[in-house]
């Protein structure tokens, strides 16, 4: 059942990401994004990170893809022109997509341990410690520098969101 | 396969159910405002208007949907789907009472039971996550119906809706952090229980009188903020007939126009009853049933039911000779029904859930009757200069204040 959901939602997802790509119109495009957001909570589900399926369905899906469709909306983008491919994409492009491939796989292969002890391989239903108490002490106790140093990398990008809107003010 | 069974039974009832409060909310909204006004609302169909809602969901689906030329024919179609889709699935985690326990029978030679279930269709551990999730989705469904219309006026509905709501969940989101910090958990009905108990024998658990923080601030904050995220008045820029004509939904027809009104009605009773959970106990009565807090329902059913005696025999209409008798024998089964001993621990919690949602319910149309609607730039700066740093200050003196106390 669970190996099902996966497959289900892992084509969802990646369908979505293609579709992103391949869509002329922006609000497509957008909205792809969404899709591939929305099954890529349900893999995390899977997984059994409860919060973070939360949080990327309110962050992700929910408040910054509704901000990318509201300025395509406001800004009224209507569907691109194909311009053809640049000669690079026309030659280069299907050796490096095989290229590439064959390097993750090449390194999935001989990194990730094949055979070894129970824990080396991810299975549905192992991990039960994602719920939101277990990542707030995790949070505070543990990688406490780490949040706080976050929260003020979060603080200057506010002072500068705010410095440059002044500025078009102005 | 038994847990299969009595999940689709569930589903089945409270999607009947749902769906026929959602029609008559339309119902009871139109006679409160009516009333207030001092008109007699709906009357022509059906005794006291109550078969309206009927009529109107007949003519809805009957007339003639109308595809416009210019639209965009996908994203047209989809969005009040959208809209419906997100607005009933928050529905599925509102536990609605405490529960039921059906005990073992027996049907010929099989035994069944004994089952017990819970008056939600799933008991989710991130459930108030999970509604605030469903809730940022669902502004997906007013946006796209403002663009893909193609329509000035659609548009701005859109691109209204989408930036009240985004502003909104903010402070929503933290009047909603204030109770969870001392309640210790994101599940509605472990939120719900810790609220049971009275402090003095008199005072109830509830949120909103909690010690050491009184969540009234969050209480007022989040229902401001519910009224915005629902798009009603006085925060229905969204739809600004004198403005927008009819604002995003401008351009539909037939039931995918009233797709829009049952999620906005459902999006309603959706925040109420969060609300409801959240702040006001959930199924834990006003005061403790040794004083007697489990007869207030019989009394009252048996009330109405003898008011509607007292005007069969005095009718003022024709018809009323007939139809209040019957509504008085509805309301005094209803009255038994709820004072037999075995059907208490079941129905009160219920009753006591419905009255406050009914309650809350209310305050939406009784505003909706009272209050003229804002200017846009006094909604935003409502939104970010007031709410948002209220509610923030809000958060902050509750968790002081719980870190004292623990």
């Amino acid at each position: 059942m669970d190996l099902f959901f996966f497959l289900l939602f892992a084509f969802i997802a990646v369908a979505c990401a293609v579709s992103v790509v391949l869509q002329k119109h922006p609000i497509s495009c957008a909205l792809s994004l969404v899709g591939t957001m929305a099954a890529l909570a349900v893999l995390y589900l899977l997984l059994g990170a409860e919060f973070i399926v939360m949080v990327q369905v309110i962050v992700y899906a929910g408040a910054i893809m509704v901000l990318f469709v509201f300025v395509i909306m406001l800004l009224n983008a209507g569907a691109e022109e194909g311009r053809g491919r640049s000669w690079v994409a026309r030659i280069a492009g299907l050796p490096a997509l095989a290229a590439l491939a064959g390097l993750l796989g090449y390194f999935m292969l001989t990194l990730l341990p094949m055979t070894g002890p129970k824990g080396s391989f991810v299975k549905f239903g192992d991990f039960t410690g994602g719920g939101a108490k277990e990542i707030g002490t995790a949070l505070f106790t543990e990688y406490l520098l780490p949040f706080e140093v976050t929260s003020i990398l979060i603080l200057i990008a506010i002072l500068g969101a705010i410095v440059l809107a002044r500025k078009e003010l102005d | 396969m038994e847990f299969l069974i009595i999940t689709s039974i569930k589903l089945a009832l409270i999607l009947f159910v749902f769906m026929t409060t959602l029609a008559y909310l339309q119902w009871v909204e139109r006679k409160v405002i009516a009333h207030v006004q001092v008109r007699m609302g709906p009357s022509r169909v059906g005794p006291h208007g109550l078969l309206q809602p009927l009529a109107d969901v007949i003519k809805l689906i009957t007339k003639e949907g109308v595809l416009p030329p210019h639209v965009n024919t996908f994203y047209y179609l989809a969005a009040p789907f959208l809209a419906v889709f997100m607005a009933l699935i928050s529905i599925s985690i509102i536990p609605f009472g405490t529960g039921i326990t059906i005990p073992a029978f027996h049907l010929g030679s099989a035994a069944y039971g004994p089952y017990k279930t819970m008056f939600e269709l799933a008991d989710a551990n991130m459930g108030i996550l999970l509604i605030l999730a469903v809730s940022s989705m669902g502004v997906y469904g007013i946006a796209l119906a403002g663009w893909s219309s193609n329509n000035k006026y659609a548009l701005m509905g859109g691109l209204r809706s989408s930036a009240q709501m985004i502003s909104y969940e903010l402070p929503m989101s933290l009047a909603i952090a204030a109770p969870l910090l001392s309640a210790g958990s994101l599940n509605l009905r472990q939120i719900s229980d810790l609220q049971a108990g009275f402090s003095l024998g008199v005072i109830p658990h509830w949120a909103i009188f909690q010690y050491p923080a009184p969540q009234i601030f969050s209480f007022i904050i989040f229902m401001i903020a519910a009224f915005a995220e629902t798009n009603r008045i006085p925060f229905d820029l969204p739809e600004a007939e004198n403005e927008l004509v009819a604002g995003f939904h401008v351009e539909y027809s037939s039931m995918t126009f009233a797709a829009f009104f049952m999620a906005e009605y459902a999006n309603m009773i959706t925040v109420c009853s969060v609300a409801t959970l959240l702040f006001l106990g959930g199924w834990q009565p006003l005061w403790p049933a040794a004083y007697g807090s489990d007869f207030v329902a019989p009394l009252i059913l048996a009330g109405a039911a003898l008011i509607c005696f007292y005007h069969g025999m005095n009718p003022a209409r024709p018809f009323d000779r007939i139809t209040l008798p019957v509504f008085g024998v509805v309301f005094l089964g209803l009255a038994g029904l709820m004072a037999f001993p075995p059907t208490v621990p079941v129905l009160m919690p219920m009753f006591w859930f419905l009255a406050k949602v009914g309650f809350l319910l209310f305050v939406f149309i009784w505003i909706r009757a009272t209050l003229p609607r804002f200017r846009y730039d006094q909604l935003m700066g409502f939104a970010w200069k007031f709410l948002f740093p209220v509610a923030l200050a809000n958060l902050l003196i509750t968790g002081l204040l719980v870190a004292l106390v623990s």
